[in-house]
């Protein structure tokens, strides 16, 4: 139906009152599709005061007219939060309630649909809902045999609980969680979207939501609904995880302990795109909390993965995501600090820092995690790299680290002069009393004197022949 | 010799043993007194024999007492010897061992302190801040556990997807053995080959194979595209809308004959509980029209009206104690063991007695 400007939705509104109940359901019909299609029309819809007729009849008249008017109200109220408070000041939200209790499944489907878009746009719009008494209700509506109506109930609840933690708990007090984990093993995938969903709405508030969460006992079936063939059911599920390990250490190594980190980087492996993002944030959320938790994250072979991630990406948003994720695992020891430098990951961090395309967002937590990870890192062969092409703040802790490396290890000394290293350093300019000059003073007392002063004549010789090369006139200057 | 002696008495004895005349007796004595006599005398011719003998007796008595004497001295001296010979070795040696103990202090570095210490660190780090070995070995499980979980997965992940696979495959067999039903006018004939039998072809397609092996779909067997609410147990012959020539009814009376609604009598209407249900229905009317839902009280009992509180002593969180309601006095045995029991009745009191006997009534002065 593409009508443009020149139709009003009153003259809709005759029909609506007509005696014949099969024209009144189908003009609310027409009146649901056209609301559903624009947002203009809903708005005609809602100055030409249908709505309240609309809601009158709903609480009268037979079921097939209460699905329309349902699909009305819900076609309305879709578009934006006005339109979804003109719905509610209607009074439409007490006949929607009393329709749920109505015995025909398609009723209580269009009644639950229509509450779910009044309810998704904001915390007051929720709040509403829910102190018309819809949530208990809802909570009846899931344990219902058929899958559509269990599917919109599931994503009512799930869009009531999202907006704060007061409209979760209060979801929870109706005894939501126990039936929404009873349906995770239901085998319909648009099902287990919502459910997944809504659970990890609930579980991302607080942490007592997140304990309520796992003692329903979702574990080790999420971890199976991670193999599951539709693709938003896998996201959903690792949406879940993550909100349930960022909490506390405790949550975290419970997930650990249950093989969920290893079940993540497998997910990561398996897909690719936008869905990696809640796996990446869940593997830097358990890194974060402790080292032992990060040395799991390595042992369950989490860092080439991340590393992998990092080279296939190509959004930022994505890309920041694993360059904080690859931060906290770092931080911790010199041995994480290895780890994540063996697979090969610092030189791309530091080029997404020195890339002017790339995000601010990007760039600061390449710049954090470089910085973290490099102020524990003491293996050679990756700080070397670094070395040449590093900027100035970034070589500060490169040379910090390699004046304590090279103190010790005599076979380390040898590789680095032959490496050009020594030669790198001695090309630095740092200001005398910085903390770059104490660092380059302690590697140099490090090697026999006349090394250094070698290495500095031939560089001045290279600054010379540099300068031969330049026209007369500069020559002169000099 | 002295035996000689008693040899002789014996054997007088003997002799004259039953008769025992006084000259008997008399010799007896005679022969007794004589025995001294021989005693002395043969110690006087033997005296140097005597001597000697004696004399040797003597000797080797006297050699083994001072053997023993000389001995006991010896072990004596022996003992005391030794006694000297223990204390002057342990002197000896501890002087010894002093000077042994001074000169290893002086000269070898002494590390027990180090040791100690070195334990102590050890357990203390492993058990109160970071155990290493712990670690490791809960790392070493955790990759198991993860190598376990990744197997699960991945055989999860196989039985689903071979699951899609048969029920993909088995949707397509039904899918083509429906379409095979419907096209099943396109079975080659002797006469005309089919579209999928073409002449030029080696062998049938699928399809015709297809078509041969399966039954010809009738209309009335056909699966439903849409979902109506038709079921199929009533499959009564259809009415045609108009009468068809010859013997056949009106289709009018024929439609309403079928669709003639039940008229049951009154008794099998009425249900088995309508009396229950009249009464229900009853009550519920009197209850929906009644307005006060207090009983009334007539006047004697309107200040009746309060629930008996029962004192915080008489009830307890669990049960009803029994004292308050089956036994209203403590009794304890074991203090009144010497005492009288308690008197229920007592003796009558005698003032009312002459109640209604002093006033005079006409003449019944007591």
């Amino acid at each position: 139906i593409q009508l443009e400007v020149g139709f009003r939705p009153q003259s809709l509104e005759p029909l609506l009152l007509d005696v014949v109940p099969t024209i009144q359901q189908t003009a609310a019909l027409a009146l649901g599709r056209l609301a559903s299609y624009n947002d203009d029309l809903a708005e005609a819809v809602v100055k030409g005061e249908i709505l309240p007729q609309l809601v009158y009849s709903l609480a009268e008249q037979n079921r097939f007219y209460k699905k329309a008017a349902a699909f009305v109200l819900r076609a309305v109220a879709k578009h934006s939060p006005q339109l979804a408070q003109a719905v509610v000041d209607c009074g439409a939200l007490d006949a929607l309630v009393v329709s749920l209790e109505d015995f025909d499944p398609g009723v209580k489907e269009a009644a639950a649909w229509a509450l779910d878009y009044i309810a998704c746009h904001n915390g007051e719009l929720s709040q509403a809902v829910v102190d018309a008494g819809a949530v208990p209700l809802l909570v009846l509506c899931i344990q219902e045999p058929e899958l559509a109506v269990k599917r919109i109930a599931a994503s009512a609840l799930n869009d009531i609980a999202k907006h704060s933690p007061e409209l979760a708990q209060t979801v929870v007090d109706a005894g939501a969680i126990a039936h929404l984990a009873q349906m995770i093993l239901n085998p319909d995938a648009k099902l287990k979207r919502q459910v997944f969903s809504a659970l990890s709405q609930i579980s991302k508030h607080s942490v007592d939501l997140a304990e309520m969460v796992v003692e329903a006992e979702v574990f080790p079936a999420v971890l199976t609904s991670l193999k599951d063939p539709d693709e938003h059911v896998r996201k959903n599920a690792t949406t879940l995880i993550r909100e349930i390990a960022k909490h506390t250490p405790e949550l975290s190594q419970m997930i650990v302990n249950a093989g969920g980190v290893a079940a993540v980087i497998d997910y990561l492996g398996d897909s690719r795109g936008n869905v990696r993002l809640s796996g990446i944030m869940m593997l830097g959320y358990v890194a974060a909390h402790s080292e032992n938790l990060a040395m799991a994250v390595i042992v369950s072979k989490g860092v080439p993965q991340l590393a992998i991630c990092l080279a296939e990406e190509t959004e930022d948003h994505i890309r920041s995501a694993t360059a904080w994720a690859l931060g906290q695992i770092g931080r911790h020891s010199p041995e994480h600090a290895r780890a994540v430098a063996m697979a090969n990951v610092l030189p791309r961090l530091l080029a997404f820092y020195m890339d002017a395309q790339s995000s601010d967002d990007l760039q600061a937590k390449a710049k954090k995690a470089l910085k973290s990870i490099l102020q524990k890192c003491t293996y050679v062969p990756a700080l070397e790299p670094l070395l040449h092409e590093a900027p100035s703040n970034i070589l500060k802790h490169v040379i910090c680290q390699f004046s304590k490396v090279l103190l010790h290890d005599s076979k380390a000394r040898r590789l680095f002069v032959t490496s050009g290293g020594l030669k790198k350093v001695q090309e630095i300019k740092a200001e005398p009393g910085s903390l770059l000059q104490e660092y380059i003073n302690s590697i140099n007392n490090c090697f026999p004197e006349e090394i250094c002063s070698y290495l500095c004549f031939l560089f001045a010789l290279e600054q010379l022949s540099c300068f031969q090369t330049l026209p007369s006139n500069q020559q002169e200057c000099f | 010799m002295y035996n000689l002696a008693a040899n002789f008495r014996l054997a007088a004895c003997r002799h004259h043993g039953n008769a025992r005349t006084r000259s008997d007796m008399a010799r007896l004595e005679w022969l007794q007194r004589q025995i001294e006599g021989i005693k002395e005398e043969h110690v006087i011719e033997n005296r140097y024999v005597i001597a000697l003998v004696e004399h040797s007796a003597a000797v080797r008595l006297q050699s083994w007492f001072r053997g023993c004497q000389v001995r006991a001295r010896l072990r004596l001296l022996h003992r005391k010897a030794t006694i000297i010979q223990k204390v002057w070795r342990g002197f000896r040696a501890r002087n010894q061992f002093r000077q042994m103990v001074k000169v290893s202090l002086l000269f070898r570095p002494n590390k027990i302190f180090l040791l100690i210490q070195r334990r102590w660190r050890g357990y203390y780090v492993r058990k109160y801040i970071h155990n290493y070995y712990a670690l490791k070995r809960y790392l070493e499980g955790l990759t198991i556990k993860n190598e376990q979980v990744r197997k699960d997965l991945e055989e999860f992940a196989e039985l689903q997807r071979r699951e899609m696979e048969r029920l993909a495959r088995e949707r397509e067999g039904q899918r083509k053995c429906l379409q095979a039903q419907r096209l099943h006018f396109l079975l080659s004939t002797e006469q005309c080959p089919g579209v999928f039998n073409s002449p030029y072809r080696d062998f049938p397609h699928e399809m015709e194979l297809r078509l041969r092996s399966i039954k010809p779909l009738l209309a009335k067997n056909a699966p439903l595209r849409r979902d109506s609410g038709g079921s199929p147990a009533c499959s009564l012959p259809p009415v045609p809308s108009k009468k068809p020539q010859g013997p056949f009814r009106d289709p009018a009376e024929v439609l309403q004959q079928r669709y003639r609604p039940l008229e049951p009598t009154l008794r099998v209407a009425t249900s088995i509980t309508a009396l229950e249900e009249a009464r229900e229905e009853l009550r519920r009317e009197e209850w929906r029209s009644r307005v006060i839902d207090d009983i009334f009280q007539p006047f004697s009992n309107a200040h009746k009206n309060r629930k008996y509180e029962r004192t915080l002593h008489g009830t307890s969180s669990y049960e009803q104690v029994d004292y308050g309601t089956k036994y209203f006095r403590e009794e304890n045995k074991e203090k009144r063991q010497g005492e009288k029991p308690f008197k229920t009745v007592f003796t009558t009191d005698h003032v009312f007695d002459k109640f209604g006997q002093f006033y005079s009534s006409a003449g019944k002065i007591v």
